[in-house]
């Protein structure tokens, strides 16, 4: 974002702005893989933030109704974290967040219009859950966060990135619940996806009868408390393993009573 | 010889967890003798496949967590916990109706927690829970009393039909719960539930074989069993006795009034404490010292506050019995409850912190 310093003489010219250029081109990739590390592991709203855990919780008890979700929340998300950065320049500090809101009903209403024409069913069991979406604390804390400080294409990289570890948790979620639940996988995901989908149904294991407690909202809570503490686990594996690794440089300094 | 000087406490109680725990199981043996001569060998065979399934998601856990296995496994909690989960279920439940219980019990309730000592919920209460709530057909599955069964029900048969759902002859778990009129029993609570819901006075309610002659029969005996091991414990002092006075005295209490406004509707109050887990859940997990409260006054409000629920539960709820489910509510708010009845401290004023 340094791009406006002016050359200082015309003789390096060329030099400075290939440096600059390449120099820039390095920034945007590292803030780039940045924004995708941020929102599928280490910032994932699902897993850290914890954010948005009503839908979370309540629509994940098949792949389908998640996938659902999964993708109108990313739409949403993506499509406000470009239109709020779009018009950051023009809105006032002290009214942002009514218009940030405004924004994302907009857009949620869009998407549960859309869904209600060409997805009836998915519409009919997501329920309550879709109109939600407004209140999604994920989607207006990107906004505020990322979006109204950042350039277009960045800011819809990031809500892709965002939505993205947000919808891979509910799926998971969902895979989790409805194998335990039903055994079955991608049950009514015609539903979603049209008449062809129907084939994508797997019976994973025949049960006599419903395991009610992975398809109750308890389910979920126990579910989504060990995928926290897988992430954590996997995170403290990882971090022992650098402990290790920086252990074997070990400088001395000197501390002295003058300095 | 020098003096040795320890602060308080200095009477030291030098029973250990396995002492407690072995002194607990033979507690029950009462009531589980008596479940076995009315009930047959299901709740035993339960109790075997319970025991086998705590010991090895224990070890598993315990291996996870790399804690001292020989010392931690055999504390004899896994095995109460175990015992508790196997007397609960219906004794015709298809065998890994126990496994998924005991497994949710030992490995969610109490080890994720931190083990024995950490867990905030009953082990045993909160896997019969999530059974309850998860499987609410093969939970409902109660074997009437051996004398009204047609079929017999010796080791075998009870084994296979939990096993496979049919016993050696090939009757169904539902044909063997049926009486010779074709009507399928339940347990008295159930039957006196359906019978109230169906507009039917208690009198002629219990004109059902399942009531006998007195009260429940079969339960009054369990229950009579369990009461004795609880006895026994109180006068060991391994557990104390306030939580099941009081919980006996409030279920009495709310019995009581409940029978002198509508005698019509309600049970007695000999019924509601002697029927049901009431005495098991008194005497054997109430007085769970994990999870219950720590001060006098605190087991007396829990004890009040669990009879009250387990009356509610059992006539305006939509289950049966609420025993475990007051159970649970119980464990919730013991925190808050040992909050507001700490003992004062010797030499403090009262209200001086």
């Amino acid at each position: 974002m340094s791009n406006e310093i002016a050359p200082q003489s015309s003789d390096d010219l060329d030099i400075t702005d290939d440096t600059e250029a390449q120099e820039n081109a390095a920034a945007l990739k590292a803030e780039y893989k940045e924004l995708a590390v941020q929102g599928l592991w280490k910032n994932n709203p699902g897993l850290v933030q914890l954010l948005g855990l009503c839908p979370l919780l309540a629509v994940t008890s098949t792949v389908t109704n998640a996938l659902g979700l999964g993708l109108a929340t990313m739409l949403v998300l993506i499509c406000s974290n470009v239109t709020v950065s779009a018009i950051r320049h023009w809105v006032p500090k002290e009214i942002r967040i009514p218009i940030f809101v405004l924004i994302i009903a907009a857009f949620v209403t869009c998407v549960q219009l859309l869904m209600n024409a060409f997805t009836y069913g998915i519409y009919q069991s997501l329920g309550i859950f879709l109109p939600l979406i407004v209140t999604n604390c994920a989607i207006i804390g990107r906004a505020e966060a990322y979006a109204s400080k950042n350039p277009i294409k960045q800011s819809a990289f990031d809500g892709l990135m965002m939505g993205l570890g947000f919808a891979i948790i509910l799926i998971l979620l969902g895979v989790i619940r409805e194998i335990l639940g039903q055994g079955t996988l991608f049950d009514g995901a015609n539903l979603l996806l049209g008449d062809w989908a129907s084939v994508l149904r797997i019976e994973v294991m025949q049960l006599d009868s419903q395991f009610l407690l992975a398809i109750l909202p308890p389910g979920a809570f126990i579910a989504m408390g060990i995928l926290i503490a897988l992430k954590n686990a996997i995170d403290s594996y990882i971090k022992s393993k650098e402990v290790i690794d920086t252990e074997q440089v070990i400088e001395r300094v000197r501390v002295n009573f003058d300095s | 010889m020098a003096f040795w000087i320890a602060s308080s406490p200095h009477n030291h109680n030098h029973t250990k967890t396995p002492n407690l725990m072995r002194l607990v199981i033979y507690a029950t043996l009462p009531g589980v003798l008596a479940q076995w001569y009315f009930f047959g060998w299901g709740n035993l065979i339960h109790i075997g496949i319970a025991m086998t399934t705590a010991i090895i998601s224990e070890f598993t856990v315990l291996s996870l967590r790399k804690k001292p296995i020989s010392h931690e496994l055999f504390d004899g909690s896994a095995f109460l916990t175990a015992l508790l989960i196997g007397i609960c279920l219906p004794a015709l439940a298809p065998w890994w109706v126990t496994v998924i219980g005991t497994m949710f019990a030992i490995v969610i309730v109490k080890q994720l927690y931190g083990g024995l000592g950490h867990n905030p919920f009953n082990p045993a209460m909160a896997g019969y829970v999530m059974l309850l709530v998860s499987f609410p057909l093969q939970m409902t599955l109660w074997q009437p009393p051996l004398t009204l069964v047609a079929v017999d029900l010796n080791f075998t048969n009870t084994l296979t039909t939990i096993l496979t759902g049919f016993t050696v002859e090939g009757y169904s778990v539902e044909q063997v719960r049926t009486s010779i009129d074709g009507i399928t029993m339940a347990t008295p609570l159930d039957t006196l539930k359906t019978n109230t819901g169906l507009g039917l006075t208690v009198l002629e309610s219990i004109k059902n074989p399942v009531f006998g002659e007195n009260l429940a029969l079969g339960w009054e005996w369990v229950n009579a069993g369990f009461l004795l091991g609880g006895i026994f414990l109180i006068a060991r002092k391994a557990i104390a006795w306030q939580t099941p006075v009081s919980f006996l005295i409030s279920l009495f209490i709310c019995s009581f009034i409940g029978y002198s406004i509508s005698p019509d509707s309600s049970a007695s109050t000999m019924f509601h404490w002697l029927s049901g887990a009431t005495m098991l859940g008194a005497f054997f997990i109430l007085t769970d010292p994990v999870t219950g409260a720590t001060s006098n006054k605190g087991r007396i409000i829990v004890g009040l506050l669990a009879g009250l629920l387990v009356y509610l539960i059992r006539t305006a709820g939509g289950y049966p019995d609420g025993v475990a489910f007051a159970v649970l509510l119980c464990n919730m708010s013991a925190p808050l409850i040992d909050q507001y009845t700490r003992p004062r401290t010797y030499g403090h004023i009262k209200g001086d912190k």
